[in-house]
């Protein structure tokens, strides 16, 4: 029999067990949209395509399945590239279906037409744009799986509107597996290695990344931490791949890290790193990284390996099966860690974490963003998703949230993405509805896509936005104070909406705290609410992230706000 | 690291934007291509590209992992240190008059260069070897009177696979 390219569209999505889609119609979409009005599909309308990439994202990052979205041609088009873009630094598996004018007027610059292809090329881990009705059901097929496998990424599927409407028999055929996906199964030999390094290395930390989340390989990375008592510090995309609550984690590392896992990094003599890619917010100066250690990094993509770290011992390989190979290869060589310095490297880390731990000073009459997050971490017993916009609300919810479990911290890493956790958080909430799913924001990021308010109401999806409000772009605000003699240039964010009263006419409820004895209250009730919820905390308004690592120094030298510089 | 030139030899499907994302996988990270030949191969769906391009050897294997990255490329190889034919091509457009006739004459003779073509103005030549020596011919031919040329990217090719 056959189908239509909308009806093959819709066929191929139950067949990859799509059961969400997020996405706004256009005029070259129109046919396809037709076809979800027939169908069962859950379709979410967001009001701006950049929220629905990011909520597909947040769905992808939550549920470690991919995410979907679909927008309309032209300017429904680039505006979800900054969501592609997002996804793609941080190696989210996303199918983003783009409508696309007629075959016969591309190049014509017809009425909203685009080269979205050639636009997100260096965005997207791949793209397709289908030419006749005969290659679209191989190449969805084909975009789903480039997206999951490997190291995981976003893949933009262009739709021409004729295509769509053409007929033909739905065969997806077979995948072909690629050369980019061999997956190297690490050598015995380079188990041997490593074996030896442990044995070898007094002072071994272990730096867990965002690779470890997307391989589910949480669980064999704390089995091997613990069983073999060895540190761990984590990149920002790594928080929840090993537990914040257990006395080997010693928190974030990089610009804005505890100062003890900095220092662990500056004096450790062997860093075992897996699925990370040594981002200059987390090495600071290179030459300075880890001057003491011998460094193993196991990564699946092997662009990654010796890109901006010269490593001694690469292992090429998907995270979960390396550590399980390494755990099991430890395990038959009866390998055991050598008792009296592995606790003299303990004890050391434990003088530094309390000689500068990771605190703030305190204030009775302004509310400290740090307490509102410690305060939701205590209201919620850190059993929450939390996503994040990016600046400062980011930096602290990553320091002060401590998350035990992977898929828990949801945030945009690499391209730092304003704009991201209110999308993002309604695409979570979305895939998990009894869970609680707060947004932990920023009064300049919450307006770049606070019309997704709209989205949240209209379907009751439940989540709650923790406005961290202090009238500024905090981080950059933060950067004039410390590097351009305080000139706030453009910074100012005084003049904004009532979020209260705005939250209100969007059909959400509004709260505000504007003392610290005020924030256990407004978060108990907001929390408690079935209905999405801004709370708008009116925080101190000059404080700054620290410790911070000032850029392009050594990660051991470390600004301590109102502490002195140590070294 | 010691910068030189080397000479990368890529597998890819034969789509139509396949180049594009080859020069913009490269562009984008900074990379300069040198030269550039493409064309099928025995199989039509599948075409080789061979470039050159000049950097040490980390920033090489960076540029080729980067490329097996991309999905439509089958292989990438870096053929620096392999043994393998290299060749080029130059089309040369002489310009020929009363006064420097004879010159060209004599120099195409003992230089036993092919002529293509030839008219009353001009004589076309083809040159083809490896760099230096066609870098050697055109020196030879600029006091000549050259007045366009067109040079092919290398090509490449390992002796054993």
């Amino acid at each position: 029999m056959k189908l239509k390219g909308t009806e093959i569209l819709l066929k191929a999505l139950e067949e990859e067990k799509v059961d969400i889609i997020f996405g706004y119609p256009g005029g070259a979409v129109l046919d396809i949209y037709d076809q979800i009005y027939k169908s069962n599909l859950r379709h979410i309308l967001v009001r701006h395509e950049q929220g629905a990439v990011h909520a597909a994202d947040g769905y992808a990052r939550a549920t470690g399945k991919v995410g979907v979205c679909l927008v309309t041609s032209g300017p429904g088009a680039t505006n979800a590239v900054t969501g592609v873009a997002t996804a793609n630094m941080d190696s989210i598996p996303l199918v983003v279906f783009t409508g696309q004018v007629p075959t016969g007027l591309i190049g014509n610059d017809a009425f909203q037409e685009c080269d979205i292809t050639g636009i997100t090329r260096p965005c997207t881990k791949h793209n397709f744009l289908v030419r006749n009705i005969e290659e679209l059901a191989a190449t969805i097929k084909e975009a789903f799986h480039i997206a999951r496998s490997g190291r995981p990424g976003p893949v933009l599927v262009d739709l021409p509107k004729n295509v769509m409407a053409a007929q033909t028999e739905y065969d997806p055929g077979n995948v072909r597996i690629r050369n980019h996906e061999v997956l190297y199964k690490p050598a015995p030999k380079k188990m041997a290695n490593l074996q030896t390094m442990l044995q070898e290395a007094k002072r071994p930390l272990i730096m867990t990344g965002g690779g470890v989340i997307l391989s589910r390989a949480a669980e064999e990375l704390t089995d091997l931490a613990r069983k073999y008592r060895i540190p761990v510090t984590g990149t920002l995309m790594g928080l929840g791949s090993f537990p914040g609550s257990d006395p080997l984690w010693l928190g974030m590392l990089g610009m804005h890290g505890t100062y003890y896992a900095n220092m662990a990094v500056s004096h450790c003599d062997l860093l075992l790193a897996v699925g990370v890619r040594f981002d200059d917010r987390v090495t600071g100066s290179i030459e300075t990284f880890a001057p003491e250690a011998k460094i193993v990094h196991i990564d699946i993509d092997p662009s990654s390996i010796n890109k901006n770290v010269t490593v001694d011992l690469p292992i090429i390989g998907d995270a979960k099966s390396a550590l399980t190979d390494l755990l099991r290869f430890l395990e038959e060589h009866h390998y055991e860690p050598d008792g009296a310095p592995r606790q003299a490297w303990l004890s050391e880390i434990d003088e530094w974490r309390e000689k500068v731990p990771l605190t703030y000073c305190r204030n009775e009459e302004v509310i400290k963003p740090q307490f509102v997050i410690q305060t939701l971490h205590r209201l919620t017993g850190g059993d929450a998703l939390i996503t994040t916009e990016v600046g400062q609300n980011q930096m602290w919810t990553a320091q002060f949230f401590s998350f035990d479990r992977p898929n828990t911290f949801i945030s945009s890493g690499g391209l730092g993405t304003m704009g991201f956790g209110l999308p993002a958080a309604i695409g979570v909430k979305c895939a998990f509805p009894d869970r609680q799913v707060v947004d932990i924001a920023g009064d300049g990021s919450i307006q770049m896509n606070i019309q997704e308010l709209a989205t949240a109401a209209q379907y009751n999806i439940a989540v709650k936005v923790v406005l961290l409000n202090n009238g500024y772009l905090g981080m950059v605000r933060q950067w004039q104070e410390l590097f351009y003699e305080k000139r706030y240039s453009q910074t100012d964010m005084t003049y904004a909406p009532d979020f209260v009263r705005l939250a209100e006419a969007f059909g959400v409820v509004g709260l505000r705290a504007t003392k610290p004895g005020e924030v256990e209250e407004v978060l108990r009730q907001g929390l408690a609410a079935h209905k999405p919820v801004l709370m708008d905390f009116r925080v101190s308004r000059e404080e700054c992230v620290y410790p911070m690592v000032h850029p392009g120094e050594s990660i051991s030298q470390m600004a301590l706000g109102t502490r002195e510089m140590i070294n | 690291m010691e910068k030189k030139d080397h000479i990368i030899s890529i597998l890819v499907y034969n789509k139509p934007d396949v180049l594009a994302r080859i020069a913009g996988t490269l562009g984008g990270k900074g990379y300069n291509i040198d030269s550039l030949c493409v064309n099928t191969t025995t199989q039509n769906d599948i075409s080789k590209i061979v470039m050159t391009t000049i950097g040490s050897q980390a920033t090489i294997n960076r540029i080729v992992n980067e490329l097996q990255k991309l999905v439509d490329v089958i292989s990438a190889d870096d053929l620096t240190n392999v043994e393998s034919i290299h060749r080029e091509m130059v089309l040369v457009r002489l310009n020929l008059t009363p006064a420097n006739t004879e010159a060209v004459r004599k120099a195409i003779d003992a230089n036993r260069w092919k002529v293509i073509v030839s008219g009353d103005t001009f004589a076309m030549i083809e040159i083809t070897g490896d760099k230096t020596q066609i870098d050697f011919a055109l020196a030879r031919m600029e006091p000549l009177g050259v007045t366009d040329i067109t040079r092919t990217g290398l090509v490449a090719l390992k002796l054993d696979d």
